[in-house]
This record gives structure tokens, sequence and C-alpha cells, in this order.
């Protein structure tokens, strides 16, 4: 077994009385694509925004390469090497593509106190903002204004401030939400390029999606952990299907 | 965003090379007039720092500038010679002081909540001199000697005589608007500017939001604690009003008719505001009712202001110049 990267240990969320995390304990290892899976309302989004720092868990642990990244805010969680993305388009809408990814980029300066020389001097900014576009396939939009940009783009600029920042970890909110078949055909695309060398959290409604990329699959159920295993065992789970796949196809049909 | 193109620098350009030659055609009552509104400038164009670029809409700046005066008038009132740069040195400081203060109580709300909290800090400090005999009360403080800017023995401007104050205003509002562009192109405006648009986003890219708002709330502090000390040296007279909230009110109204973001704009709406209220009043008695439909008809048509017109009128002019090479961060 790889590395650790990642583990929460017996993480609770509460909401007045709503358990919307409930005990998870997970590891996720370092290099794998971890996706997590669940109907709606079952604490995906709320364990990614604890993982992220947006949210502060009532009890538990998170460790991150083994510190303990509990009590950390957004901010700091970034600057330690997690980024991530948002399952509502989060941008800058009226900045270009490059100023969008640039922000990103400009976290590798120790601080950005920095008052006296122009910022666009700053060639290592410059590299990972290009670099970042450049994944995403947006490095012919650089100057396009995103609010006028397509959706599917906006969700690929979504991703890319968050690869601007150069993260250790990645943990994606849903990044095909509401694309059409040939956006997220391009945006899965992405995810596998990414995989070959990132450790991926990937929160996501589309199965074939998931089943082609996950390394491991974590079902949520009411803010609990129900099964967590590799694409076979999951695809074969009596209770995963009971509790998820099954009402799914029944919501399609 | 809006980025300095060169129709814009040359417009700055002729704006200042007419300045710069103002005193020389206009009489003294008007030199006076735009020294004046040249030191209101400073003050706007640092409020638009907070309000066009950081989203932080302060409406108790004016206390700032209140500082800066009474704190010049309340340290050297009775001192005969006032050394020019370490008074100047002095209030910036402790204006800077307060604004980290009342800023880091303040930027942890947001909206309207921020709003409240400035207006009320403003207003306790226009009440504690409104009514503190020792500083004067509501009758202000005069101050007894203009400072002397020495180098070395010789005097380098003389601050009684108009002309030299003119222009030393006018280096100082070049300067601050220079040290504004400055650090909004340096990697700390960057973050400032996307604070604006997304500040969730720009915290979960690993920033500490709290603390670069601060340093933007401090900055225009100290700014507006220059305007304040500038405008004490020039009539050597201050009152409570400085801190009113109605001036913080004005200063916004001048920011947004000029336009927000821009820099250049807060000054231009601080020439329109300042100059209409001295020539309306000739016109008509009912000047202000005059005075409200102009700002009314400026929100509603020009909703980035007279800066905005300006970008729209240059965009057109240099329309065939705007492909080329347009890659600005």
């Amino acid at each position: 077994m790889s590395e650790i990267i990642l583990k929460t240990e017996k993480l609770c969320k509460n909401f007045g009385g709503l358990k919307a995390t409930d005990n998870i304990s997970l590891d996720f290892e370092r290099g794998k694509v971890h996706a997590i899976l669940g109907p709606n309302g079952a604490g995906k989004t709320t364990l990614i925004n604890l993982l992220s720092g947006e949210l502060l868990p009532s009890s538990g642990r998170i460790l991150f390469k083994g510190y303990d990244i509990t009590d950390a805010r957004p901010e700091k969680i970034s600057r330690i090497g997690i980024g991530r993305s948002f399952q509502k388009t989060n941008i800058l809408p009226g900045f270009s593509c490059l100023q969008n990814c640039w922000i990103g980029a400009q976290s590798c300066l120790m601080t950005s106190m920095r008052f006296f020389r122009p910022a666009k001097h700053l060639r290592e900014v410059h590299r990972r903002a290009d670099h970042a576009l450049q994944l995403c396939g947006l490095s012919s939009k650089r100057n396009q204004i995103a609010a006028t940009m397509s959706y599917g783009e906006q969700r690929q600029l979504e991703i890319a401030m968050m690869l601007a920042t150069e993260p250790e970890l990645l943990l994606l909110d849903e990044p095909l939400a509401g694309m059409g078949s040939e956006e997220s055909q391009q945006v899965t695309e992405l995810l596998k390029e990414l995989a070959k060398e990132q450790t991926l959290i990937l929160i996501e409604h589309d199965m074939d999606a998931v089943f082609s990329l996950a390394d491991t699959i974590t079902v949520m159920v009411d803010g609990a952990e129900l099964e967590t295993g590799n694409v076979d065992q999951i695809r074969n789970s009596k209770a995963v299907q009971d509790a998820y796949l099954g009402h799914d196809e029944e919501d399609a049909a | 965003m809006h980025t300095v193109t060169r129709p814009i620098i040359i417009f700055l350009c002729i704006c200042l090379v007419m300045l710069l030659l103002f005193p020389a055609v206009g009489s003294p009552f008007y030199t006076e007039l735009v020294t004046r509104i040249m030191i209101l400038s400073i003050f706007t164009i640092s409020l638009d720092l907070l309000i066009g670029f950081t989203g932080l809409v302060s409406f108790g700046h004016a206390a700032f500038f209140g500082i800066g005066a009474y704190l010049l008038a309340i340290l050297f009132n009775d001192v005969e010679h006032i050394n020019y740069w370490w008074s100047l040195t002095l209030t910036l400081s402790m204006t800077g002081m307060a604004a980290l203060v009342i800023g880091w109580l303040s930027i942890r709300t947001s909206g309207i909540y921020f709003i409240m909290l400035t207006l009320a800090f403003a207003q306790m400090c226009f009440y504690f001199f409104f009514e503190s005999p020792h500083f004067g009360g509501d009758d202000g403080i005069f101050l007894m000697n203009k400072p002397e800017i020495m180098l070395g023995s010789r005097q380098l401007v003389d601050l009684e005589n108009e002309h030299h104050y003119y222009y030393f205003v006018l280096a100082w509002l070049v300067g601050v608007y220079l040290f504004l562009s400055m650090i909004l192109r340096a990697p700390f405006g960057h973050v400032l500017i996307a604070i604006k648009a997304n500040e969730q986003r720009v915290r979960a890219l690993g920033y500490s939001t709290p603390h670069y708002k601060l340093v933007s709330f401090v900055i225009a502090g100290t700014i507006a604690g220059l305007a304040g000390f500038l405008e004490a040296a020039h009539t050597s007279f201050v009152t409570p009003a400085y801190l009113g909230w109605h001036e913080s009110g004005m200063a916004i109204m001048m920011v947004i008719l000029g336009g927000m973001g821009t820099l250049f704009g807060p000054v231009i709406g601080t020439f329109i505001v300042v100059l209409l209220q001295d020539f309306l009043p000739g016109f008509t008695e009912h000047w202000k009712l005059i005075m409200g439909g102009i700002i009314i008809g400026v929100v509603l048509f020009l909703p980035n202001g007279v800066a905005g017109l300006i970008y729209s009128l240059t965009n057109r002019l240099s329309s065939k110049s705007k492909e080329a090479g347009r890659e600005h961060v």
C-alpha cells in the first residue's frame, strides 16, 4: 500500500440536528483517484468543505501527510498544497482567463504583500499561469473575459485556477456538473491527464466518468460512509445497489 | 478591471499640463480653489483604493482626513518653527495607527455592517473633537504657524505663497496617484482587485484576505491623513466638520460620480462637484436641486462615472489599434 496523503478520523459535522457528515474515517492514497459517490444530500460537498477548510468539523480530525490540519482555514489549506474546485462555478467573472489563473499562480510567492515591482515581471507566476491554462486547453482564450465564455469553458477555468496553485492534492467538487456530453468528455480527458501525476479526490454524479477514472470509490449515504472499495467491488456491492444505483436507475426511468 | 491605456495616459498628461499652467492664467481666488480641490482629490483617490479596488465601502473615511488635520493642529499648535518633514511623519504615522485600529475592528464585517461600523467609528471621532474643550470643541482649532519646508538651512517651498502651495499640492497629488498605481500593478494590487471580485475564491487560492484588506485600509487611511494634513497647513484652521459623515458621504459621491476603480476618476469627480458647488449658486437659489439632478443623471446614464465615459470615448478613437498586443494582467 502506498503512502497515505490525507486521512480523516471520525470526522463529524452537525448543522443543528442534522448530521451532514457522520463519523467519516477515510484514507486517501497518494497518486490515486478517490471518488466519492452518493445521492443528493448525502453530504459529499460538506465533506469537501471540511477537507478544504471552508467549514470546521464538529468533531474528529483531518491529517495531511501526518500533520493535523483540522482547524486550518481555507487559505492555509491551499498554501500547504491542497487545491479545490467548486461545484458552482466560482471564478472572477470580469477578468480574463489569464488574470483568473494569475491569482492562483501568484500564491507561489512567499507573500503577495509586495508593493513595488509590477507583478507582470514575475516569470515564475507567468509560467504557472500559462501551464495551468495549457493543461485545461484554454491557452487560446487567455485574454478572453471569463464571463463571456461558455459554461463548459468556465468549468475548465475553474479547474485551471486551482491547478495554477500547483497543489499536491486536488479536491474536485462535481467538475462535470451541468455539462453537455461533449464538454464532459473533454473534462474527463483532462481529469485522466491530471490523474497520471496527481492525487485526486473527486465528487461526481456522472457514473461513467467515475467508473472510468477512479481507483477507489467511497459511497456515502446520509452523511455516513456506506462502503469503500475499488470499481468492481462497488459495482457489484449489494448494499450500494440498494442505496444508490438502484434509485438512480429508477429516477432515470 | 480598468487598465490604463495609451489614450488615457495622453489624456492624463494633458490634464496635468493644464493644471501646471493654471496659476499663470487663473485668478488668485481660483488658484486657491483648485489647490483645495487637489487636496480633496488626494482624499477621494485614497477612498477609491477602498471602494473601487478592495470592495470596502467605507462611510467613515473622513475620520482619517480629520485626524490628520487635527493632529497637525494639536501637536504643533504653538510651535514657532514647525519642521515640515517631522510633523508630516508624526501625523501620518499616527493616522496610520488610527486606521490600523479602526480597520482591524471593521474588516471583520462586510457589506452593510462594514458601512455602519466605519460610520460609527467616524462619528465617535467627530464627537470626541466636537465635545473636547481642550481641542477647540465645535469652534475648531487654529494652527498658529505654517510648517516650514527646509532643506538644510534653505527654505524649499514657501507655504504662505499661494502659487508655491499650489505646485506643492499638485506634486503630492501626482505622487499619490503614481504610488497607488504602483501598488495596484504589484502583486499586492492583483490580490486586492481579485478580493473585490470574489473574496471566497481568493481565500481558497491561498490568500489570507483579511490581512490584505487591512493593509489596504491602512494605506487609504494614511493617505486621507495626508490630505487632512495638507488642508490644515493650507487653511491653518480645523473644525470637527472635517470628520463628519457629511464629508464621508460627499467623498463617496465624488468617487462614484468620477468613476470608481480608475484612480483618476475620483479626481475628476472632485473637480466636478466642487466647481458645481462654486458655480451653481450664482445662477439660482435652488442650486442644490440642480446639483442633485446632475448626480442622478450621471448615476443613471453613466454607470461607470465620468471616467467610464472617457474610457468608451478613447476606446472608440483607438478601436483600430485595439487588436494589437492587448495582453495585460
